[in-house]
């Protein structure tokens, strides 16, 4: 409860679970269109890239003002996820490996350039490795308004080419036949893809960012079917992850913001996978159960029915050790038949005699009828 | 034997032991897999660390390679629920590793930051520091641990030559015939999580990634045949060691010495590193004193005035870091990236002395990466105008 007042009042609270929030949704947002592209690890190999553009914009500019340094780690995450789809377009390199590559010698670069920028004489320095784990205590106003900006623009982009979006994340062999600039829409979601990841360098860190993309995307998924709801449920997933993680973080003392968020959206994932309706394991398991339930009522019924038949009533009872031996692929029948009691299908004459009811009769006469075109 | 070649030595060491498993991982579309074991095996050493409060307990490579599998399984478990593809896998499954690991540092083992260049970039030029005595041979610890990972390979690789081969290529046909691909995979991954430990130790995890996947992929263009692609990795990585080395060297040389702030701090990471020799071979104060004159005047030959200063006697910030150290420093006898990542921990190194040897030690870790791709990039652009269209 304290820590919801604080979170309305304080002002520096307020400002990191902003931005926390707003980065958030946009990387959950664009997270599930490169999930669903099969490009979950292009967010870690970029993040990693965009590196040696945050250094180099520091270099260039001797600025740190979050505008200047994403707009070179998002220009140099750009150019590197074009080299990627260069190196496995003209090359017999495969795509993992080019990501491999691409992100050890960026990341590698990126680091040289810090290490350089560390030895200059002024101390002006300071937080730019803060980049590597994310630190969102350091979060200024002013860097909200940039990734509010760059935010907003993320997702109406989104918005305004969704069903393009939608059509060469599903089918893009499709889109070509339509005519649609298949090409060209790639880069702009890569590019927005992008863009949503180096505004979450300050918070999240390059080495984690990643998780922040694929995790609240693959929890959506779990939930729904449709893309809509998806990105909708990732954009939550992913802000909720953001703010708890940064109010954390802020929190206890040096509890760097990134993993933080991380073990939160893992957390969320671990839930999705468990306990989602329909796709969720448990889900999936009682399914199962109920399922081999069903068909082992059914399949002693009709042992049952069958037996009976050979008599002049369909309710003449028969012994427990036939019915065992009868669905001996199923184990014993004993539970089975104790079921069928419970449901008024069948009863017992004696401690080992079962006969059919008149309603286990009908239901078993309409299983053979499903099953084997009627007659039996 | 001189510092410069014994780190040319590990460095190709490394290169070697991590080119071999990373044949299979470039062939097996699982590069970004060592990626994943690279950073996931943190928590693993952290935990041990946790458990044993001894650095230099072998128990640490155990949790390491443990966490390495555990990653591999964890994957594996969610691939096969259905529910997530296998790069989505990978993707939620290692960072969340990562992440324990970073925490558990920051909660437990101490309440300074950690140094993520080690974690990163670990630092090859401080290997030779940290030695061992084999009967009559004094030798880099770093040395005797890859020497025996890449024999551990080299041996692997050669026995199970045919069934790496077959279960790579066709696991189906592997499977019918009873060479259990599934045991085989997990084998591979411990080994590579193995050789990622040993690695990690002296090169950091990034270095890892790129010795695991650039000098197979370069190898992969260059030949069709899987016993060639393995000399030629292991070839193609020793060179870019060796090569990447002295680019490195010369990076670093000419990085550094625009900057004449960084000079005066050296001798603090040197004595440091002696200090920590010194617990290893149980020398006495005095020889430990011999010890960092000498080990001092070997490295000096990195640059003619440093050598200049250190023969004047000139103290340097010696003479403010000695107490200093001697105070609040008891360091467990390792000077590479492990310990100095769990630095900061009660009785660890203190913040300002940490500072001190941040700011100015010789790095080549960081210029190693691209300098050894600089090396590989003329080995791959030549195959790529021979082979473009092909």
């Amino acid at each position: 409860m304290d820590i919801l007042t604080e979170l309305f009042t304080d002002y520096t609270l307020r400002t990191v679970a902003l931005g926390a929030a707003l980065l958030g949704i946009s990387a959950g947002a664009l997270g599930c269109f490169a999930l669903l592209r099969r490009q979950s690890l292009l967010g870690d190999a970029i993040s990693h890239a965009a590196l040696p553009g945050i250094a180099l914009a520091f270099l260039l500019t001797g600025s740190k003002s979050s505008l200047v340094l994403i707009l070179g780690a998002g220009a140099v995450g750009w150019f590197g996820s074009v080299l990627i789809a260069a190196l496995t377009r003209r090359t017999p390199i495969t795509y993992d490996t080019a990501l491999g590559i691409l992100l050890s010698v960026f990341f590698g670069v990126g680091l040289v350039m810090l290490t350089f920028i560390q030895r200059m004489p002024d101390a002006n320095q300071a937080g730019l490795d803060s980049f590597l784990f994310g630190q969102a205590a350091a979060l200024m106003q002013r860097d909200i308004y940039v990734i509010l900006a760059i935010g907003s623009v993320i997702l109406l982009l989104t918005v305004a080419f969704w069903k393009e979006f939608k059509l060469i994340s599903f089918d893009p062999d499709m889109a070509e036949t339509l005519g649609l600039p298949v090409r060209a829409l790639e880069h702009l979601l890569t590019g927005l893809f992008v863009a949503a990841i180096v505004i979450g360098l300050q918070t999240v860190g390059v080495v984690l960012m990643s998780a922040l993309i694929v995790a609240p995307a693959a929890a959506a998924r779990q939930w729904t079917n449709r893309l809509g709801v998806m990105v909708l449920l990732a954009a939550v997933f992913g802000a909720v992850s953001g703010v708890s993680g940064a109010v954390s973080s802020s929190m206890a003392p040096n509890l760097p913001t990134g993993p933080v968020i991380v073990v939160v959206v893992s957390m969320i994932v671990g839930a999705s996978l468990l306990f989602a309706p329909n796709r969720g394991f448990v889900f999936r398991k009682i399914r199962e159960w109920k399922s081999g339930r069903a068909l082992r009522v059914d399949a002693v019924l009709v042992d049952l029915y069958t037996l009976a038949s050979q008599h002049a009533s369909a309710d003449y009872p028969h012994s427990e050790q036939v019915l065992n031996v009868m669905s001996s692929m199923s184990g014993t029948a004993k539970r089975t038949l104790h079921l069928l009691k419970t449901l008024e299908l069948a009863q017992p004459i004696d401690d080992q005699r079962w006969s059919l009811t008149p309603a286990g009769e009908e239901r078993a006469r309409r299983v053979i009828e499903e099953h084997y075109g009627g007659g039996a | 034997m001189s510092a410069s070649i014994e780190i040319q030595i590990i460095a190709v060491l490394v290169a070697v032991a991590c080119a071999l498993p990373g044949v299979f991982l470039v062939l097996r579309q699982l590069a970004m897999m060592s990626d994943a074991i690279s950073h996931a095996i943190l928590p693993g050493i952290v935990i041990a660390f946790l458990l044993t409060e001894d650095l230099s307990s072998p128990l640490l490579i155990l949790g390491a390679a443990a966490a390495g599998v555990a990653t591999v399984a964890l994957v594996e478990l969610l691939r096969k629920t259905g529910l997530l593809k296998e790069d989505a896998a990978i993707g939620i499954v290692f960072p969340a590793l990562f992440s324990v690991g970073v925490i558990l540092i920051a909660r437990f083992a101490g309440d300074v930051h950690l140094d993520v260049d080690a974690v990163l970039l670990g630092e090859l030029a401080f290997a030779p520091f940290d030695r061992v005595v084999l009967g009559s041979i004094d030798v880099p610890k770093a040395t005797l641990v890859m020497a025996s990972i890449l024999m551990l390979n080299v041996v692997f690789i050669g026995l199970f030559f045919k069934e790496l081969k077959l279960a790579t290529f066709d696991s189906a046909l592997a499977a019918t015939l009873g060479f259990t691909p599934v045991l085989l995979h997990y084998v591979l991954m411990g080994l590579v999580s193995t050789t990622a430990v040993g690695a990690f130790d002296a090169v950091g995890s990034i270095l890892v990634v790129a010795l695991m996947v650039a000098p197979p992929a370069a190898a992969y263009m260059l030949t069709q045949r899987l016993a060639s692609m393995l000399w030629m990795s292991a070839a193609l990585g020793a060179i870019s060691a060796v090569g990447g080395y002295w680019m490195a060297r010369w990076l670093d040389a000419s990085i550094a010495g625009s900057m004449a702030y960084g000079w005066p701090r050296f001798s603090a990471c040197s004595g440091l590193c002696s200090r920590a020799r010194s617990r290893i071979t149980g020398a006495t104060a005095e020889s430990s004193a011999a010890g960092f004159r000498a080990r001092h005047a070997t490295h000096s030959s990195l640059s003619p005035r440093r050598a200049a200063r250190s023969r004047a006697g000139v103290p340097r910030g010696t003479s403010a870091g000695s107490p200093a150290m001697g105070a609040g420093f008891r360091y467990d006898g390792r000077s590479n990236g492990k310990a100095r990542w769990l630095c900061g921990r009660p009785g660890g190194i203190d913040e300002a002395v940490r500072q001190r040897t941040r700011a100015g030690e010789t790095r080549i870790g960081p210029y190693l990466i691209p300098a050894i791709f600089v090396v590989l990039l003329p080995t791959n652009s030549g195959i790529l105008i021979v082979f473009r269209g092909g």
